[in-house]
């Protein structure tokens, strides 16, 4: 089996078959298998009409960068330099990133009892020097994930307006929805397994000599 | 020229309940007439075919199909790891720090259901994430509180407190499944469409 055709979070978690966590993991297996299978259907999609593979890696990219999970970030900047060439779309995103870092979720609910639990936060909108560059359809999409990653309830109907005005589909709404909201999945399940990778290591950090924790490390 | 679908009737319901909410969606989904082998493999199960939220998702089936596969997975499959009513749980956390009040409510039924502790539940959804269930649930909850955080603030600490309160590695990793599985779930519900009050009974 060739590195691209592998399960990507066991390599980026370099989980070895038969290790601790590649139990884990096969505990549900159909899970982990799917979870493969809707990476591939995003990133090597049967249907590319509707969104653009480029721009399947640019929100991902995004996605990924502004959750702050290094490795998934690594891995979909490394695609999308190798997929875009030199047009410049790399260092732009590397700096829309920086800009759109903050800390979710907050939002606001419907007007009722749960105003009072209403939280603010920016609001993200692409830089005016990047937005040529970029393109409306990007630019549309990236303050449409920045919604869907950081202030979810604040979604509406309107949002889907700007997307749809921006010269999206319908179906390539519920594709770039798809695509934010399981990078949004699989960023928590690649935190989530480094933690137990990580306190499995302390484990046997405290019983076992030094060596056996190091090549647990990832 | 595309254009949402407004549903300026509808008075979406302001707080979280148990009570049996609907959803109706601001895209236009598929319907029957247009519906392919491939999307019919998309929904997995054919009685999809009458919900809104899964016609609407077919749009892309293959998408669909794999998270359908994944979703019944990691909720049901009874060979060990979390208790079903934990898995509830977790999701209903998870949808409760979000703000997904439909997602909420159906998870937090799930819960009551296979728990028997509807007042527990309940308090979750009316005090919020604050609300003391007791150690072994206040672990769950709080594991996939800090798991949904931007940037998570998933780690030793959360996963300390789930191994004193009982919970094995097997069981650590359905809280995390469940609560990333919220993730994907409560962004796709809240922005594709809105929730629907339940029928007076």
């Amino acid at each position: 089996m060739s590195a691209q055709s592998a399960d990507l979070i066991d390599q980026v978690l370099s989980i070895s078959p038969g290790s601790r966590l590649d139990g884990l993991r096969r505990h549900r297996e159909v899970a982990r298998d799917n979870i493969q299978r809707a990476y591939l259907a995003l990133f090597e999609p049967r249907d590319a009409s509707q969104v653009t593979p480029l721009e399947r890696l640019v929100v991902a990219s995004f996605v990924a960068g502004v959750h702050g999970q290094l490795v998934l970030a690594d891995h979909y900047a490394h695609k999308l330099s190798v997929a875009d060439g030199s047009t410049g779309l790399s260092s732009v995103l590397t700096a829309e990133i920086e800009r759109g870092k903050t800390h979710g979720p907050y939002g606001n609910y419907p007007e009722g009892p749960l105003s009072s639990e209403n939280k603010s936060g920016p609001h993200y909108t692409v830089k005016a020097e990047h937005r040529d560059i970029l393109g409306s359809r990007l630019v549309a999409a990236l303050e449409h994930a920045h919604l869907l990653v950081f202030r979810l309830r604040d979604s509406s109907r309107e949002a889907l307006q700007v997307l749809l005005d921006a010269g999206w589909s319908t179906s390539g709404i519920v594709t770039l929805s798809q695509l934010v909201s399981y990078l949004a999945f699989q960023v928590r399940i690649v935190e989530g397994l480094a933690a137990v990778a990580a306190s499995s290591e302390q484990a046997v950090n405290s019983n076992v000599a030094a060596p056996l924790a190091a090549a647990a490390h990832s | 020229m595309t254009t949402t679908i407004a549903h300026p009737d509808n008075v979406p319901p302001v707080a979280f309940t148990q009570d049996e909410l609907g959803w109706i969606p601001w895209l236009q989904p598929l319907t029957e007439a247009e519906l392919t082998d491939r999307h019919w493999a998309g929904l997995v199960d054919a009685s999809r075919s009458k919900s809104d939220y899964f016609m609407l998702l077919a749009h892309d089936p293959e998408v669909l199909e794999a998270r359908t596969k994944a979703d019944k997975d990691i909720f049901y499959n009874p060979n060990g790891g979390l208790p079903r009513a934990e898995r509830e749980l977790s999701a209903t956390a998870t949808s409760r720090h979000n703000g997904c009040i439909f997602c909420a409510s159906v998870h937090s039924r799930f819960a009551s259901t296979h728990s028997k502790r509807r007042d527990d539940v309940q308090r979750l959804l009316d005090d919020g994430l604050d609300a003391d269930l007791g150690e072994r649930w206040n672990a769950v909850k709080e594991a996939a509180v800090a798991l949904t955080d931007t940037p998570s603030n998933f780690g030793q600490t959360e996963i300390a407190n789930l191994r004193a309160a009982g919970l094995d590695d097997f069981e650590i990793t359905d809280v995390i499944s469940t609560a990333s599985f919220f993730n994907w779930a409560n962004r796709l519900m809240l922005s594709l469409g809105e929730p629907v009050p339940a029928k007076a009974k």
